[in-house]
């Protein structure tokens, strides 16, 4: 609220210090980041970091219960939710999928589903299709309804690694065309979409911010995974004073391993130490108390 | 052998087939057979509450109905228990306390089988009003909430990011069966209501190729399940509601067999020649 910009780049979402809480547990804490029109923002972290929650929060979907979330008026938000499973018992081709939540012209029907490549299954059910095909179907219906701001969570889970090229490619072309903000997760820890602006990394609380490094510029992953894909894909290289596990857990500094990482849990250092070590690309600035960082480690040991 | 009161029956008849098809096409969408069962046995509680203390049936049932499904919202959201556990307490002892609510009022006299299998004598010209102006209500609801309670079904939280409110919806989806219990009560019988509701949405799958097109069809398939199951009980003098269920799964029966599946089959697929 404070350093309030110029109406043409008003977010069209910001997040204070929002956190979730349910069963006595804190999911998310103290997330703040927010998106503007044409701003692609991918949120990171492993299983249960609270990727989901963190955008299911900024499109309302669950509420904040500390810290607050502002929402541009009249939003209207795009949403590609990470499990849909539809009944097999409801009757619902492609087509009737897409006018599920408001109505479209045929001839917008048609768009969508050609830019995501799935306008031959217009007419064949959802409960046939496969993992990808379903994405892109999901991806078409949300794109049709022409959003402000599209939220896809892991939207190219269970396709193969060309169809998440082409995914990413038509998410890039869809933030070029429309302009709309996109609030995209990804299932990857290290490997985010190229065009991505900011980078949020969540483990229980935002770890650290920061803009990826473009895959192109690094000569070992163009090899890697060939130069069409270096183009579209980015590495987010982190360096956190702690771990994420594969299991979601925590391996500290200090050797001990927790569920989750939260401030103040007595793993980390003084808040006014500033928590994290970050890489050198992040751009927060706080990796010049790095040093202080060090001493006090060893000093613990 | 169309007496009068057969007419009544049948006109009543239809009327609900006509507005459980719909409801009974989100029941099994929703996976809700369960929870419909619990609301119907809790109308009995109804029943009992308004010989008690002399309510008109079908408010005290409709009544009682809705309550025992907040009821099952609010402990839901407590989260103590699984919804299947819930579900069987609220069921079987709102049923069992109806029982013995009605076993302790030894003053009125109460047919207990008309009003769990259905009877077809029951039916009176003002319960005909009732239900085809309720029936009218249903349809009128659903129509107007089909989108958000179709969206809500299909996924509640995209429904909520995009603009609907899909608790509402649900809520109004429980009053919605609530009401149909109370209406349908008489015809089909406590035990069974909820076999209306299903059994033709379940035989109107095989054919729909769309959600408003499996609605249309279950009430029809309902409508032919009541007429059949009526006429089989003023024939053979068996019970109104049992006969519909048998006259209703024998449709389903019949839906099973493969005549005209490799029509659909093919036609939910994408032509083989569409790939290049």
């Amino acid at each position: 609220m404070l350093n309030f910009r110029s109406p043409e780049t008003t977010p069209l979402v910001r997040l204070n210090n929002a956190g979730v809480r349910r069963n006595g547990r804190w999911l998310v804490r103290g997330v703040e980041f927010s998106i503007s029109p044409g701003e692609i923002v991918t949120l990171i972290g492993p299983n249960g970091s609270g990727k989901s929650t963190t955008a299911k929060t900024a499109i309302g979907v669950l509420k904040a219960d500390e810290g607050y979330v502002e929402r541009k008026p009249g939003l209207k938000v795009g949403y590609v939710p990470q499990k849909l499973s539809v009944d097999w018992t409801l009757p619902l081709t492609v087509e009737r999928l897409m006018t599920l939540t408001g109505p479209l012209k045929g001839r917008e029907i048609e768009e969508a589903l050609s830019a995501t490549g799935v306008l031959h299954l217009a007419k064949a059910e959802v409960q046939h299709l496969s993992g990808g095909e379903f994405q892109r179907a999901l991806l078409a219906r949300a794109i049709a309804r022409k959003p402000d701001l599209l939220v896809l969570d892991e939207p190219v889970q269970g396709v193969d690694f060309s169809g998440e090229i082409a995914l990413y490619e038509l998410i890039k072309q869809i933030r070029n065309r429309t302009g709309c903000g996109i609030l995209l997760i990804s299932h990857d820890l290290h490997i985010v979409m190229a065009e991505t602006d900011t980078v949020v990394c969540l483990n229980g609380h935002v770890c650290c911010t920061g803009t990826p490094q473009a895959v192109s510029q690094s000569p070992e992953y163009q090899k890697l995974f060939g130069r069409r894909a270096a183009s579209t894909l980015a590495v987010y290289s982190h360096n956190h004073d702690h771990t994420h596990l594969p299991d979601g857990r925590v391996l500290h500094a200090d050797g001990s391993i927790t569920e989750h990482c939260y401030p103040g849990d007595g793993h980390h250092h003084d808040e006014d130490d500033n928590v994290h070590d970050h890489g050198d690309d992040c751009g927060c600035g706080h990796h010049s108390r790095l040093h202080g960082f060090e001493l006090k480690e060893k000093r613990d040991a | 052998m169309l007496d009068d009161f057969f007419v009544r029956a049948l006109i009543a008849g239809i009327g609900i087939a006509v507005m459980a098809g719909p409801l009974g096409c989100f029941v099994i969408w929703r996976r809700m057979a369960y929870f419909g069962d619990t609301m119907a046995h809790s109308a009995l509680l109804g029943v009992a509450l308004s010989l008690l203390l002399d309510l008109n049936l079908m408010v005290a049932v409709f009544i009682v109905a809705a309550a025992v499904s907040i009821l099952l919202l609010f402990l839901q959201r407590r989260g103590a228990l699984s919804t299947d556990a819930l579900l069987g307490i609220l069921s079987h002892s709102a049923l069992s306390i109806g029982l013995v609510i009605v076993a302790f009022m030894t003053w009125v006299r109460i047919d207990l089988v008309g009003f769990l299998f259905g009877d077809i004598l029951a039916v009176s010209e003002s319960d005909i009003d009732i239900i085809w102006g309720g029936g009218i209500l249903v349809i009128f609801a659903i129509v107007y909430l089909w989108r958000p309670l179709l969206a809500s079904t299909v996924n509640p939280e995209l429904a909520e990011a995009e603009g609907m409110k899909p608790e509402r919806a649900r809520l109004f989806f429980m009053l919605l069966m609530a009401l149909v219990i109370a209406i349908a009560m008489k015809i089909v019988g406590i035990l069974l209501i909820t076999s209306l509701l299903i059994i033709p949405a379940a035989t109107a799958r095989r054919f729909a190729t769309s959600p408003e097109i499996m609605a249309v069809l279950a009430s029809v398939i309902g409508a032919l399940a009541v007429t059949g199951g009526l006429f089989g009980s003023l024939h053979w003098d068996t019970p109104s509601g049992p006969s519909i269920v048998v006259a209703a799964l024998a449709l389903f029966v019949l839906s099973l067999l493969p005549i005209g599946r490799r029509r659909l089959e093919t036609a939910s697929h994408s032509t083989p020649g569409g790939h290049h």
